[in-house]
């Protein structure tokens, strides 16, 4: 079995920082797998503006964001990079099996940093009856479909939650010729940035329903209506306020979750509610030499946080691996 | 006449008081730095967004180039905007910052590639 010092799972932001810093901190041995064919992982998906104010003094969009990392790793050689690479299985002596194209690899990680992002939210986890038509995406992946693939998913959207995500593809589907019938969201405000209020959707003059959630979603072959219904205080169903809208397609906008099931099957101790490893400091597990960074960590708000956390990370890989006595807390 | 605003400069979302008279901002009541200020004044008197969209790629390593105007461009350009890099395709390599259509719409900012694609 081949050794590594360290390895770095997900080459995305969090992946990509972790990485950077910790070859900055003094670690010569870094194999980073990204299972998609380019780094920048969800970034390049994400080609508004909006990122790096905080972290480079600048308004950059996503791929703009992630090419500063990107070309950075590129002039670090030390860092060998490792893409379509996808890991499979993980133990807690940190031994890593990965697919790639033609070969299943086995190495053994001295250390290893998780940066495996996070997942959206699904229709079956909010509870949405009715029939199951086609049609119901979650908002990331429709944003994949148009933005990545060139292919614009629907018509006639309505959109469950108001996260940013959602707000966003409001107006994406809206610049490329979809109508957009309104985004439902059971409280009483939006879950997403004020910005994204703005300039997605006030912009636009797109109807938001608060206080309502979706009570169906109906079609046969293909979605052709929702039914929205307005909520009380305990988000239950107020009788007699039922509104229904047309529309061929539901995107589902309803949050994310750290995706961790790797650590998970290593043992490490994960919060069964917010799907974190359980730690009592950022970036730490209850496995010593496997640290987690970015939104697989916890889910935050702002890629800017990610990094600076994720290079946090960096210096504490190096520190385990013993090259550095003290990481700094600030 | 007072219009309530909330800044889009960045994320902590402000909300600004701008004094109206003859389309012009006469006072700002509520701004907290500099960039808030200038998107009071600019959202009353000549709203401006930044635009982002993507563009077709032939012959390369991905399907679709995301592009931005270096600069806000007015907000009522948006859907013209959209019909005019509808017909782009674009068939070499860019980097980051390649200029795909110069001077777009005449509104004297260029629309670039956000993303190096070979």
């Amino acid at each position: 079995m081949i050794n590594r010092e360290l390895v770095v799972v997900g080459g995305g932001p969090a992946g990509m920082a972790a990485a950077i810093s910790a070859y900055e901190n003094g670690v010569r041995d870094i194999l980073l797998l990204e299972r998609d064919q380019y780094l920048g992982g969800i970034l390049n998906q994400c080609i508004h503006t909006g990122f790096g104010l905080d972290y480079f003094d600048e308004v950059l969009t996503g791929p703009e964001y992630a090419d500063r990392f990107i070309k950075k790793i590129r002039n670090i050689p030390e860092i060998e990079v490792s893409l379509r690479s996808f890991v499979v299985d993980l133990t807690e002596d940190k031994v890593l099996t990965y697919l790639k194209p033609g070969s299943v690899e086995t190495i053994k990680a001295g250390a290893l940093i998780m940066a495996t992002g996070c997942r959206e939210r699904t229709r079956e986890m909010i509870h949405i009856p009715g029939t199951r038509p086609a049609g119901v995406f979650s908002a990331g992946l429709a944003q994949k479909f148009i933005n990545i693939e060139g292919l614009l998913p629907g018509k006639k959207i309505v959109i469950v939650g108001s996260g940013d995500i959602g707000l966003i593809m409001a107006r994406r589907f809206l610049l490329e010729g979809a109508e957009v019938e309104g985004i439902v969201e059971i409280k009483s405000e939006s879950r997403g940035l004020i910005r994204n209020m703005v300039q997605c959707v006030e912009d636009f003059n797109i109807p938001v329903y608060f206080n309502h959630k979706i009570s169906g979603i109906y079609g046969k072959d293909r979605v052709e209506k929702v039914d929205i219904v307005r909520v009380d205080k305990e988000f239950n169903k107020v009788a007699g306020t039922e509104t229904r809208l047309d529309c061929d397609t539901v995107l589902i906008s309803v949050g994310l979750i750290p995706e961790n099931e790797l650590i998970e099957m290593a043992g490490v101790e994960i919060d069964k509610k917010t799907n974190s490893p359980v730690s009592k400091e950022v970036n730490r597990t209850s496995i010593p030499g496997i640290f987690v960074c970015g939104n697989s960590f916890k889910v935050y708000d702002l890629v800017d946080t990610v990094s600076n956390e994720s290079i946090k990370a960096g210096c504490m890989i190096a520190e385990y691996l013993g090259y550095k006595i003290t990481c700094n807390e600030e | 006449m007072k219009k309530k605003l909330t800044c889009i400069e960045c994320p902590a979302g402000c909300t600004l008081t701008a004094y109206i008279e003859d389309d012009k901002v006469v006072k700002l009541e509520g701004g907290k730095c500099p960039k808030g200020e200038s998107y009071a004044i600019s959202e009353v008197e000549n709203p401006r967004r930044i635009f982002t969209s993507t563009v077709r790629a032939k012959g390369l390593s991905v399907k679709m180039i995301p592009v931005r105007t270096v600069a806000p461009i007015p907000k009522a350009l948006i859907f013209q905007m959209m019909r005019e890099i509808k017909k782009i395709v674009v068939t070499g390599p860019v980097e980051v910052g390649t200029v795909i259509i110069k001077d777009l719409l005449d509104t004297g900012t260029d629309l670039v590639s956000t993303r190096a694609v070979q």
